[in-house]
């Protein structure tokens, strides 16, 4: 947003109402981007259709370029072909941007542990909400995305992410 | 019928054929690398049989043999309905054998494969390079000295020698005149919403027309074969359902069924009705989920609600057997999990008679005589019905290009003779066409499941087989020979004889062959599944050449590609 580099901001007194603000607005609106490979993919469709709906917590323009999205919601199991693209995406997508590892594969290799399958996907970029399951049941992807929702209101503009220092 | 062919073929080729071992009544023959060109050509073109439709192709490897590598070929004959497996056997140090590109277009991809998973090399083949694992993979992961942890890291995306950008001339590297047309390439997938997150297609166009398609898969490649390898035969069932996983319960039949072949055991006839009501319930949702997605991409949102709300409620039902909504792992190799809840085939009656019809019929009004969309779809991706079949298309894809043919009717099992229901064909076999027949498959479902709903017989829900089924709990605890007998099957697993078997059905996409080879152990030897999409997929570039850019994504959305089981 650009806010964040504004020293004068940062070292302003109104750090906390600033904070709120801020954060309360990417809290509620959440640009998911879908990085569905696998079975996971099909509940995150699922959530997203009209019984689980997760336009009630503000997070339903799904996004499909990672330039126009700020959650990388990862569903379903990433093979080392795949691993490149994965960390393309994440990082052609702007800070401040949050990660959902969304099942068991993409947390830790899941049931698949042999010669194509990446163990977790924090081997190749940060995470930060683990979402288990096979497939998580799509209360549990909800759930993860309201703790995804917990870490932004804990953010503040000093933290280093946002100045680089 | 049956045995006529590898007595016919023996006659013929007396020198490169000879007879396999005879198991459970399979016909099965070797042929020598030489003849085997031959021997495909006749088995293609003999008027008797017209085995026309090559459903996979596969490697096997075996250390210790003379000759170390098998290719295994699986014909299947609409004309007889026979299927018969041909083997060569290949030594290892030189492990080459002429590609049947030239009969069957279906080998592209499995012979790919096959030197892909095991280095198998196929001479004439145009493009043989790796298809599921990546360029920079070294050594060929299914063979057996491979260790199955051995990972292999890739640092840059792959790259197809096709460059990216505008480029003038013929894109083969052949002399330029100055009057080629100016093209460009464009990179689709795999992260594309389109491209259902694994598919990558480069497209090289004149304008907006597609001059040439070329699909890169793999991105899933999850080695379902090589880690079955290393269970126990109950433990491969939760690695089926993640083929398909739009219809896992119809992986876990096709599976259970081709192991309890193997075993050489029937399943009651309550467990059989219960695998069809399953198994259409599935077929069912695997179709809203490709329309819903078909309709996605191509712009029409609000079906997707619609379909998504009923599969919501055949969720509910799948939940109600095995407690989970997509990864189910009901059939247990000679019977199921559990049986019906109560109240279970009521709540699906309700769901048959209200539920699924209403969505069917909404979607129905919304799209079928929608301007737009029968507009965007009419001749769009049209394939005649014999390309199809060459190419190895199976399901709805070959019905929509005016082909009958459906395991349930060519060769029945689970007592489909017995329902009555119809097999949709298309006449155009388009996009639009694949999008009727789905709907009308529908239907079709829903008549066998209401059948077999009525006629569900009472019956145990597993076989009396002391190899594969648990004692009951309270004999375990009181006497002697079922707690060993208990122990034995937890401990050691099912132990099939040794053989192999080839089983298919018929899937939400079409045939599901799986192929197992058992050397007697309680570890499958070898687990070859044979995928619908991965025939269809690779027929891309021909059903979009000269076609719109929006034109491909109707395309393969009506495809229905499901990377689970492409990938594997
Ligand atoms: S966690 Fe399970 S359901 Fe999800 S992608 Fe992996 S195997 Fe599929």
């Amino acid at each position: 947003m650009g806010i964040e580099s504004s020293r004068i901001l940062r070292n302003s007194p109104f750090v906390k109402p600033i904070d709120a603000i801020l954060n309360w607005c990417r809290e509620y609106s959440c640009w998911p981007y879908a990085f569905g490979t696998a079975c996971c993919a099909i509940e995150f469709m699922a959530v997203a259709a009209s019984h689980y709906d997760i336009s009630r917590f503000g997070a339903e323009v799904i996004r499909f370029s990672p330039r126009q999205a700020d959650l990388l919601v990862v569903s379903g199991t990433i093979s080392e072909k795949m691993a490149p693209i994965l960390k393309k995406i994440y990082d052609q997508i702007c800070e401040p941007k949050w990660v959902m590892a969304h099942g068991a594969c993409t947390c830790s290799g899941g049931i698949y542990d042999n010669y194509c399958t990446v163990q977790g996907i924090d081997t190749i970029i940060p995470v930060d909400v683990y979402v288990p399951g096979c497939p998580p049941t799509p209360e549990a992807f909800l759930d993860g995305l309201i703790k995804i929702q917990k870490i932004i209101e804990g953010e503040s503009i000093r933290d280093p992410k946002y100045c680089g220092e | 019928m049956a045995d006529l062919v590898a007595q016919t073929l023996l006659e013929k080729f007396p020198e490169a054929v000879s007879l396999a071992p005879d198991f459970r009544d399979e016909e099965a023959v070797c042929v020598t690398r030489e003849s085997i060109i031959q021997v495909l050509r006749f088995l293609y073109s003999n008027p008797d049989t017209e085995y026309t439709l090559l459903e996979d192709i596969c490697g096997a490897d075996y250390p210790g043999r003379e000759d170390r590598f098998e290719v295994v070929y699986q014909l299947y004959s609409l004309k007889t309905g026979g299927h018969v497996r041909l083997k060569v056997g290949l030594q290892e140090e030189d492990p080459t054998l002429p590609t049947a590109i030239g009969i069957y277009k279906a080998a592209d991809w499995f012979e790919r494969e096959a030197f892909d998973q095991y280095g198998i090399r196929f001479e004439g083949h145009p493009n043989l390079r790796r298809v599921l694992n990546h360029e920079d993979f070294v050594g060929h992961p299914l063979r057996k000295d491979y260790p199955i942890k051995k990972r292999q890291k890739l640092t840059r995306p792959t790259n197809l020698g096709w460059e990216e950008g505008q480029s003038r001339g013929n894109g083969d590297g052949s002399e330029q005149t100055g009057e080629e047309p100016e093209w460009m390439t464009l990179n689709i997938g795999p992260a594309h919403p389109t491209m259902h997150g694994t598919l990558r297609i480069l497209a090289r166009l004149e304008g907006e027309t597609i001059l040439k398609a070329e699909p890169e898969i793999g991105y899933l490649h999850r080695g379902f074969e090589k880690t079955s390898e290393a269970l126990t035969y109950q433990q491969v069932i939760p690695l089926t359902d993640r083929l398909n996983y739009c219809s896992a319960m119809m992986n876990n039949v096709g599976y259970c069924r081709a192991v309890e072949k193997l075993l050489g055991i029937e399943v009651s006839k309550r467990v059989q009705y219960i695998r069809v009501i399953v198994s259409e319930l599935s077929r069912i949702i695997d179709h809203l989920v490709c329309i819903a997605a078909n309709l996605v991409d191509i712009g029409a949102l609000t079906p997707y609600w619609y379909c998504f709300r009923e599969r919501e409620n055949v969720y509910e039902l799948l939940e109600a057997l095995c407690g989970s909504r997509l990864t189910t792992s009901y059939t247990r190799i000679g019977g199921l999990s559990h049986d019906l809840p109560d109240g279970w085939v009521d709540k699906c009656r309700e769901y048959i008679r209200d539920r699924i019809p209403r969505a069917i019929e909404e979607t129905e009004t919304l799209i079928t005589k929608n301007r737009i969309f029968v507009d965007r779809t009419s001749g769009v991706g049209a394939i005649s019905a014999d390309e199809a079949l060459n190419w190895g298309f199976t399901g709805p894809c070959l019905r929509a290009s005016g082909v009958p043919f459906d395991v349930r009717k060519a060769n029945p099992y689970y007592d489909y003779d017995k329902f009555d229901f119809d097999i949709p064909v298309g006449s155009n076999g388009d996009t639009y066409d694949r999008y009727l027949v789905r709907m009308e498959e529908m239907r079709q479902s829903l008549r066998i499941i209401e059948q077999a709903l009525d006629g569900l017989p009472e019956g145990p829900i597993s076989v009396e087989d002391r190899r594969v089924s648990l004692p009951e709990k309270d004999a375990v605890y009181t006497k002697f020979g079922p707690l060993v007998q208990h122990t034995k099957l937890i401990v050691d697993g099912i132990v099939p004889p040794e053989g192999e078997v080839y089983s298919v059905t018929e899937a939400a996409n079409g045939v599901l062959g799986f192929y197992i080879v058992s050397d007697g152990t309680k570890r499958p030897y070898r687990i070859k599944v044979r995928p619908p999409c991965f025939a269809i997929f690779q027929a891309l570039p021909q059903l979009v050449e000269g076609s719109m850019i929006a034109d491909l994504i109707a395309i393969v959305g009506s495809l229905n590609i499901i990377a689970g089981e492409l990938d594997r």
